[in-house]
């Protein structure tokens, strides 16, 4: 039984940093990578590597864009990513009513 | 035992991180206290300088409201700027402190989507007060910046703390009651502005801040 319900997890969203980017973007339609340094409180390198892994799963979508000479990069989560994230919740859920 | 608790507060953490990044918490109760503070100082001036006669409508046999003096609407339009101005000073002010005392910045997603939400009622009440004072009807003027205000914290309290709507719907109801008893335009004023800040400042205050500060 909990073999199976193992099965639902999302490997994508298997940590901390990942589980909070995907929360943070369901509540908000886009956020830039500076407000999610400061939220999060991680490092550039670190960010960078979550954001792109969300983002190779196709659950997070970039958008790239210059305010006056300086780079700001947005995100949002993508429909997919929202409901593979909705998914991962459920199976949460019915793993910890489970225990 | 002792991993389940680090998962709760994993739990506790993001679910703080949610609310963090979608509302702006940082809005001060005092900042409400020192606004109604400055609102009801504003209309005990006014209130010396034109009495309660000058505010009532035309048709009441008011002889100023039809016409009123240069003199008169400058001073209530420098009334009302510094009046504003004030408010806004210390309002930001107290939020300010607030925001340092929690560690958070103040010019944030959140901050700016509450300001962006607020702005089309403010601006649209503003330029429509403005309008009414051109034609001399103040009694009109008084009800409609409570009304538009109340309308611009209804659609700002999606992105801070909730109780701001209820304070919304307060200032809104008390405007549209206001248009119907226009003799108590300055009165409602007074209260909208005065009287409803200080009193929603105070509840917030012991609410969620006086643990803290």
């Amino acid at each position: 039984m909990n073999q199976q319900l193992l099965a639902n997890f999302n490997k994508a969203f298997e940590s901390k940093a990942r589980l909070s980017i995907m929360s943070v973007l369901m509540v908000n339609d886009w956020l830039s990578f500076n407000a999610f340094k400061e939220l999060l409180g991680l490092t550039d390198g670190n960010l960078a590597t979550h954001l792109r892994a969300l983002e190779e799963a196709g659950f997070v979508s970039v958008q790239k864009q210059f305010v006056g000479r300086k780079p700001n990069t947005t995100y949002t989560a993508t429909d997919a990513g929202r409901q593979a994230f909705t998914e991962h919740l459920n199976a949460l859920e019915a793993f910890i009513r489970g225990i | 035992m002792h991993e389940s608790r680090e998962h709760l507060q994993t739990l506790t953490e993001i679910r703080s991180l949610m609310e963090r990044s979608s509302k702006f918490l940082s809005l001060s109760g005092l900042s409400g206290v020192s606004a109604g503070i400055v609102a009801l100082a504003g209309a005990v001036v006014v209130y010396n300088r034109f009495r309660w006669q000058t505010l009532l409508p035309a048709p009441y046999g008011n002889r100023i409201t039809s016409q009123l003096y240069g003199s008169d609407r400058t001073f209530l339009i420098i009334m009302a700027v510094a009046v504003l101005a004030l408010a806004l000073l210390f309002g930001v002010y107290f939020t300010i402190r607030k925001a340092h005392r929690q560690g958070l910045s103040v010019w944030n997603n959140s901050s700016r989507q509450l300001l962006r939400s607020m702005a089309v009622p403010l601006l649209a009440g503003g330029i429509f007060c403005l309008a009414l004072l051109s034609y001399n009807l103040i009694w009109l003027a008084l009800p409609s910046t409570l009304i538009f205000y109340g309308l611009a914290l209804v659609s700002g309290s999606k992105h801070t703390l909730r109780d701001v709507e209820s304070l919304g719907y307060c200032e809104i109801g008390l405007g549209l009651l206001t248009l119907f008893w226009p003799s108590y335009s300055l009165l409602a004023w007074a209260t909208g502005f005065g009287l409803l800040h200080i009193s929603y400042g105070l509840a917030m205050y012991f609410k969620y801040e006086r643990n803290t500060a």
